[in-house]
């Protein structure tokens, strides 16, 4: 076929593009995962019964701002890996600073304490099972962010592949939070940092298999 | 210049505007096939496939540009792609040059040397269910409007548009699983 009759075809009664496509899909991805996520931790992990006295320690605004943030960062590389062309910007060396902010906290935290206290500061009473409680909280925000994904035009797939990971996971700790007791820093630096590696290095692994266009 | 013509003719498109859309198809098929042949210089019998299926996944793909950002980075982006997707599909490198070179030189050359792709449209077509074929057939190729190819195939007008939209990006997952 030539060229020129490929372009006729591909013009003919094409029609406008609606600018919120994106947004729109954007949106649903997120509450759509949202839903998911917090059923799965109301539903199956049950809420800390000591949420309201907890909300009250400042410790419990710093590991919701450290989830919040992280996953603010994760959700705009998305965003931007989504779309030929846009380069990821500041996101990876903001989710850098995060960490190392949070690991510094944790490094005076473990050094200022009493000996016989670290061991509890870092494993907490949930260490074995916490990562892979985030990945699991994580999961339906980690298919709605593929999906969303999948319908844009990601041309570096196994990193949009890893940003929709990171994102769901950093999201999916801070609902997982609602069920979490644990609040000491060196807890949070290490262990809910690992849960939302899993879901990004499946994603990093996923990515090119099936964000493919 | 180049850039500022191609984007205000692709943004004039994205709203609709068929003739805007058609000129800026075929006013970057030259640069795109200066492009790939660059790139593809031991396959010059490939050229034209991809020339095609790139025009196709600009077109599939055009929801995705954002008027503020410059029209080369996310042509070329897109071609690079597309082209790396077909070398690793073939995992045939020989005629790699370098597609991963960064600077934004899609603009720069053209050429109007048109040949005709090796893919039968027809038959491509052929494997599409009629949901998808005919609303390609009646208003993409017949060029009727979308209200009468409604009123000949008996589906509504919204189920004709997302007939097209699924057909082209079936389409392209065809044209990709040939080689």
């Amino acid at each position: 076929m030539k060229t020129e009759d490929w372009v006729s075809m591909l013009a003919n009664g094409v029609e406008a593009i609606d600018p919120k496509r994106m947004a729109r899909r954007h949106l649903l991805a997120i509450t759509g995962g949202l839903l998911g996520s917090l059923a799965l931790t109301g539903g199956i992990l049950q809420l800390n019964p000591a949420l309201s006295h907890v909300v009250v320690e400042p410790m419990f605004w710093v590991r919701e701002a450290y989830c919040a943030a992280l996953a603010l960062l994760g959700l705009a590389a998305v965003i931007r890996l989504a779309r030929p062309g846009i380069r990821l910007g500041f996101m990876p060396a903001g989710i850098g600073t995060v960490v190392m902010v949070m690991w510094i906290f944790a490094a005076t935290v473990l050094l200022t304490a009493p000996a016989q206290n670290r061991s509890h500061l870092f494993f907490g009473t949930t260490a074995a099972v916490c990562p892979f409680l985030i990945a699991l909280v994580a999961a339906p925000l980690f298919i709605a962010f593929l999906w969303f994904l999948r319908g844009l035009a990601p041309t570096r797939l196994r990193l949009a592949g890893a940003a929709a990971g990171f994102a769901a996971g950093s999201l999916g700790a801070l609902v997982y939070s609602l069920h979490c007791p644990e609040l000491a820093a060196p807890f949070l630096g290490t262990w809910y940092l690992l849960g939302m590696l899993i879901p990004t290095s499946l994603g990093a692994w996923l990515g090119p298999r099936l964000i493919c266009w | 210049m180049k850039e500022e013509r191609l984007r205000s003719l692709l943004i004039r498109g994205l709203v609709g505007d068929a003739s805007a859309y058609r000129t800026f198809l075929s006013e970057l098929t030259a640069h795109l096939r200066s492009f790939v042949r660059r790139r593809l210089a031991r396959q010059p019998e490939e050229v034209e496939d991809l020339v095609q299926e790139l025009l196709l996944a600009i077109h599939n793909q055009r929801h995705t540009y954002d008027p503020a950002q410059p029209l080369t980075a996310w042509v070329q982006a897109i071609a690079r792609y597309k082209l790396i997707d077909l070398l690793r599909r073939r995992s045939r490198t020989n005629g790699l040059h370098d597609p991963l070179d960064d600077d934004y030189d899609l603009l720069v050359a053209a050429d109007g040397d048109a040949a005709e792709a090796r893919y039968d449209l027809a038959k491509l077509l052929q494997q599409l269910p009629d949901r998808q074929r005919l609303p390609i057939l009646y208003v993409k190729i017949e060029g009727s409007s979308v209200a009468d190819a409604a009123k000949r195939t008996g589906m509504s007008e919204s189920a004709v548009k997302v007939g097209i939209h699924r057909g082209l990006k079936a389409l392209a997952g065809r044209i990709r699983s040939i080689e």
